[in-house]
């Protein structure tokens, strides 16, 4: 870890993009066409819910623009279907395509939110107990031992559940989209603290961290500008594998009916919506934002994967 | 070892009773009890007379021995939704859950291993890579998906499989069990299919890591130069040693196979105790709530003991490094 971050140190003279465009890591994703594939394919799924609002045929928040003349749909290339409605529609008349295109946005910005903020609640404590140590470091590592032989789902619902329990009914729609970024937040933390903490505590003793020390530099300073940027390497690579993993995490609490409500439906709300019809036989309401969900999912792992290996400097 | 045992059982109890100070937490401070126990029109008075006869005025710490005493003989109210037990309701629920987590469990690892070790012994078998690839794509694939695959295609198109339920049960005293009619063992497939999936590329792809790594060492050289056939080698000598990391790994999948169910369940409207939980928490029944998150955590923690001790057993190394940690 230690070594990473002075490697990237080192090299500093030529331009920002001579240095980008020469380095390791354009060279290995070059060589990699899984890789290639995987970023062009989340590529096309984050611009598409980006311009969602530009390049939807439909406003799906938009009820005057719902009719139930169209009502169940099929694809544009089965039977019964119209190019109107590319990937069908669903049983209000609302296009598929749309949806999943404003649904993708939600799960995008859900994933994104939780693991940022995960991110800088566990460096945030990690920083403090490895720096720290004694009584704090103690009782937030306790609290993470005790987290982590729970499945991150568990906790995840657990959190959403006590919210629903304390908010009150009026508001729980509204705020939905935060309780669930909290409630997944809340349950990633422990791995960004605990590798963090890990490496706090090897570099706290290191001579360019006493030497601050001896000459007065203030504790806040030498932890966030000379401690910090060299324990956040590891953590970055986590958050970006991590980034799947939330996504699914909302898809998965949406769709068992206790994330995003209908009214403002993720993939997966849309997948719990879709569900309902696909004993009736009408099969692309649920199966097409699976398909979106599962590429968004395969291609950032893929890429996740990639950039761990592509840091490891063991690797090499 | 003894020491050992005794500190880990008290790191248990510990972790137990910080999950069952969470769920009384639940219990006291989401939502006042008496509200959603007596209707509008009652006056503060009866209120009051209530609360003291539910010991609910008396100090947290009395409060929270008497939770924790009832708790531990399965008591733990009257559930809001349903106006029953608690304690019956889930030990209604649990044979549903536990029986489709064990079916599960032996799939994950009765395909699993051997699959891992295939993939291990002939790393650039064409078949190995395409397993390989086909798991990737398994552990992406999130479950509820899986599981409306198989409905769309076994259910819906095929029409071979129920899509729902758990078909005809047999009552054995208090349990309820659907593996005694074919029925009930058409009913399982899937859910057991869609829940052990993942776990099984789990196991598979750590089998598989191990075996390889087993392979490189230098006893299983020296064996192969004494000539040792390779059916001795593969499985007298490396499968033995690459078991160690799968024994914890499988262990502690058993804990989360149970919360994952919570996602079968709902997908193919399983009775069990994750559909009950699901619904729990949509309706804020705070009393089911609790006692699911005690349930699971006993489980857990149980788990994660029997694990660590079997470890200890299984691996000599760990053992002297306890002891070599505990002595300096």
């Amino acid at each position: 870890m230690a070594e990473l971050a002075a490697s990237s140190a080192a090299a500093v003279p030529p331009s920002r993009l001579r240095r980008f465009l020469d380095s390791d890591l354009l060279w290995s994703f070059r060589r990699s066409p899984v890789t290639v594939v995987a970023s062009i394919v989340a590529t096309i799924i984050i611009v598409g819910a980006l311009t969602a609002a530009w390049i939807a045929p439909q406003d799906p928040f938009d009820l005057a623009s719902l009719s139930l003349l169209d009502a169940s749909n099929p694809p544009a290339w089965l039977e019964g279907g119209s190019w109107a409605f590319p990937l069908g529609t669903d049983n209000q008349g609302r296009d598929v395509l749309s949806a999943i295109l404003y649904g993708t946005r939600l799960s995008l910005v859900v994933g994104l939110s939780a693991v940022l903020l995960a991110l800088l609640i566990g460096v945030a404590l990690g920083l403090m107990a490895g720096w720290r140590g004694g009584f704090v470091d103690t009782l937030i590592m306790r609290i993470a031992d005790v987290q982590l032989s729970f499945p991150a789902i568990l906790i995840a619902l657990l959190i959403d559940g006590v919210a629903r329990g304390i908010l009150p009914r009026e508001v729980q729609s509204e705020i939905a989209l935060y309780v669930l970024i909290a409630a997944i937040a809340l349950s990633f933390w422990v791995q960004y603290a605990r590798t963090v903490r890990g490496s706090t505590l090897v570099e706290r003793n290191k001579e360019y961290i006493q030497a601050a020390r001896v000459i007065g530099v203030h504790p806040v300073r030498i932890v966030l500008g000379h401690l910090l940027p060299n324990v956040i390497g590891p953590v970055l690579v986590i958050a970006t594998i991590n980034l799947a993993l939330a996504i699914l995490t909302e898809a998965t609490l949406s769709f068992l009916g206790v994330g995003l409500p209908p009214t403002q439906p993720s993939l997966g709300t849309l997948i719990r919506v879709g569900n309902d019809y696909l004993l009736s036989g009408d099969w692309w309401i649920s199966i097409f934002p699976g398909v979106v969900l599962a590429l968004l999912i395969l291609s950032v792992n893929l890429l996740g994967d990639w950039l761990r290996d592509a840091l490891n400097p063991k690797l090499r | 070892m003894i020491a050992f045992v005794v500190q880990r059982v008290f790191q248990a109890v510990l972790v137990m009773l910080v999950v069952a100070l969470i769920a009384f937490a639940l219990f006291n401070f989401v939502g006042d009890p008496i509200n959603s126990m007596v209707g509008q029109d009652t006056t503060i008075a009866d209120r009051e007379r209530l609360r003291q006869e539910l010991g609910l005025n008396d100090g947290f710490v009395v409060q929270f021995a008497r939770f924790v005493a009832h708790a531990a003989q399965g008591e733990f109210g009257l559930s809001y939704q349903q106006a029953r037990p608690v304690g019956q309701i889930i030990l209604e629920k649990m044979p549903a859950t536990l029986e489709l987590s064990f079916v599960a469990a032996a799939l994950a690892l009765l395909l699993g291993i051997p699959m891992g070790i295939y993939t291990g012994l002939h790393r650039r078998a064409l078949s190995s890579q395409l397993l390989l690839s086909i798991s990737l794509i398994g552990v992406s694939l999130p479950t509820f998906l899986i599981g409306i695959l198989l409905i769309l295609v076994f259910a819906v198109i095929l029409n071979w499989l129920p899509s729902f339920g758990r078909g005809t049960v047999v009552h054995f005293g208090w349990w309820s069990s659907g593996l005694a009619t074919l029925e009930g063992w058409r009913a399982i497939i899937m859910p057991a299919v869609t829940l052990a999936l993942f776990q099984m590329t789990l196991i598979m792809r750590l089998v598989r890591a191990e075996m390889i790594e087993v392979l490189r060492t230098d006893y299983i050289k020296f064996a192969r130069a004494r000539g040792l056939t390779n059916r001795a080698i593969n499985f007298g000598h490396a499968l033995k040693n690459t078991l160690v990391p799968v024994i914890t790994i499988t262990g502690l999948q058993l804990g989360s196979i149970i919360a994952f169910a919570i996602i079968t369940e709902t997908v193919f409207q399983w009775p069990g105790m994750g559909l009950m939980f699901i619904q729990a928490v949509t309706f804020v029944d705070i009393p089911v709530m609790a006692a699911y998150l005690v349930l699971v955590g006993f489980f857990f923690v149980v788990i994660n003991l029997v694990v660590d001790l079997l470890y200890y057993v299984v691996d000599p190394r760990l053992r002297i490094e306890r002891e070599q940690v505990a002595g300096g």
